[in-house]
């Protein structure tokens, strides 16, 4: 029993650490909004390929740019990609999986075939295929990534309707007359919140890594348009043997970024914590 | 008030089921009815008729149910919501799961209130209050903030009570409401269905296996057997005089239950 007790209330350290990891992360970029310590684009002959250290934290590139500089703002860049993608993907699929998880029936077999259709090619790969026909560019990555992100919050968030549906509180609220809507989004959706924001967290790290591919395969966000850590990689690749600083730099800030999301996201899955039915029934087990 | 005619109930499953069979009932304004009988007697299954709740399963329904010169079977289900928790309460066996665990109990209770009447939120809430106070929730400005987990089984029953009742409905479906709840909660809750039905004149629908309990509450009590019903009359006469062989054998088993205890 006092094991139990206290193994409920040790720290969540894969949360504690997630968070901490990506509130520096989001700290950074928001700062890069307002100040970086040089102009991520200002060109420099004399400073070409510095090796880190000194005034240049994480060194210089090939045309002399501050790569700390440059890798604040394309996680910035890159973050609210998939920060754009993820909501697009979460609130779409979020209502498609509600409705068709409470009501069940033909609709729901339709729509989760369509879904096992969409989910059936690599997002990558699809993604490729529409990006040639659309063309590349910041909102056409944004929404490409954002509508191939729907199924899989679709399927996590149908599974848990089709769950709670059967629970005698949502019982009691049809009994009581409360309306399908009503039951969805204020009964249902509270309910199910740890898993759905363990999915976003999920979703984060595949956003992250789907734009980084793209750019990196230059489909992605273009050259003129801003700096992202996939693009990075892209144009420090020839560069690896001489300013191997250049790669590693851009290569670190997207592990951390997804290091710190997957940690949260851990965190969350293992111990749904504000549920508030859980001590008890640990209790009643002990 | 509530005339159940010749209803039928027939489960589609692989095996077709007939869980209820040609009942009767008739219940007048203020009347306690007890609905007895061991577990597959189909006294839940008629329970959930009335309360409209089988409608779309795949369950087959023959008869009538008429409530107020309505008849419950024939209406759509938004007029089905219309009567429910306006006019209808049911307050099922489980206290323990059929609250919301993430809603505050005094948003819970007002629910019903802000479906069928406009209001401001704080005409609701002193609604709310007022009945949580009837059903003897402690401290109610308390309580109306917390959630589920926070209160015994017997508040959960009292706020689950609570919320039935909000509207004042004109019947109030109870089904095994005591079942879960340990003996003296037991008698407090029975208390608060005597007190609903005494003071506000609310009918009631008491569906037990424990006839000890319905002796306390119900005035009239209906003995079902295999889908039927055996026996019906004034619950004292029933005790008494009781003229089927399986009413005979259940209150025996009482009887016979109450002297081991004792």
């Amino acid at each position: 029993m006092k094991k139990l007790k206290n193994s409920h209330r040790a720290p969540n350290y894969n949360l504690i650490w997630g968070c901490v990891i990506t509130s520096i992360m989001v700290l950074m970029i928001v700062v890069s909004f307002f100040w970086t310590p040089f102009n991520p684009d200002a060109m420099s002959y004399a400073e070409k390929d510095l090796a880190p250290g000194g005034a240049h934290l994480l060194g210089t590139d090939n045309f002399g740019r501050d790569i700390f500089s440059r890798v604040m703002e394309g996680a910035g860049t890159t973050l609210s990609i998939a920060f754009c993608a993820v909501a697009i993907g979460a609130s779409f699929g979020t209502v498609i999986g509600g409705l068709t998880g409470y009501f069940g029936g033909a609709w729901d077999e339709f729509i989760m075939r369509i879904n096992d259709a969409v989910t059936a090619f690599p997002s990558i790969l699809l993604a490729l295929v529409i990006v040639t026909i659309t063309g590349s560019g910041r909102t056409n990555i944004i929404f490409i990534l954002g509508i191939l992100f729907i199924p899989s919050f679709a399927r996590v968030v149908r599974g848990e309707f089709a769950k709670q549906r059967q629970m005698d509180y949502v019982k009691n609220a049809k009994l009581m007359g409360v309306k399908p809507g009503r039951i969805m989004f204020v009964h249902i959706l509270p309910n199910i919140a740890p898993v759905l924001l363990s999915a976003v967290a999920i979703g984060f790290n595949n956003a992250v890594l789907a734009e980084a591919s793209m750019s990196y395969l230059g489909v992605g966000v273009s050259q003129t348009e801003a700096v992202s850590l996939g693009r990075m990689l892209l144009d420090s690749q020839a560069y690896w043997m001489t300013s191997p600083w250049q790669a590693l730099s851009a290569g670190c800030a997207i592990s951390i970024l997804i290091l710190g999301f997957a940690l949260i996201s851990e965190g969350l899955g293992t111990r749904p914590m504000w549920r508030p039915t859980t001590k008890r029934r640990r209790k009643q087990h002990a | 008030m509530l005339d159940v005619k010749n209803l039928t109930v027939t489960f589609n499953d692989d095996h077709p089921a007939e869980a209820v069979r040609g009942i009767n009932l008739h219940m007048e304004d203020g009347e306690t009815l007890g609905l007895v009988g061991e577990s597959g007697s189909g006294k839940t299954v008629t329970a959930m008729t009335i309360a409209g709740l089988l409608a779309n399963d795949s369950a087959e329904i023959n008869g009538e149910v008429i409530f107020d010169g309505r008849d419950l079977l024939h209406c759509s289900c938004s007029e089905m919501r219309l009567v429910q928790g306006k006019d209808i309460g049911v307050i099922f066996q489980e206290p323990m799961t059929s609250l919301d665990p993430l809603m505050r109990i005094g948003h819970q209770i007002e629910e019903t209130v802000r479906l069928h009447f406009k209001l401001k939120p704080e005409e609701r809430r002193s609604m709310a209050l007022e009945v949580m106070r009837l059903v003897g929730l402690p401290e109610p400005d308390l309580t109306y903030k917390k959630y589920p987990h926070q209160l015994s089984g017997g508040q959960r029953q009292r706020a689950m009570i609570a919320a039935a009742f909000i509207n004042h409905p004109k019947l109030l479906i109870l089904d095994e409401p005591t079942t879960a709840l340990d003996v003296t909660v037991q008698a407090q809750i029975l208390d608060v269905f005597r007190r609903l039905n005494e003071k506000c004149g609310v009918s009631l629908l008491f569906i037990s296996h424990d006839l000890r309990v319905v002796r306390r509450v119900c005035k009239k009590v209906a003995v079902m057997y295999n889908g039927e019903i055996v026996e019906y009359g004034d619950t004292e006469d029933i005790f008494t005089n009781p003229q089927h062989e399986y009413t005979k054998q259940l209150i025996a088993a009482v009887s016979a239950g109450r002297r081991t205890h004792v």
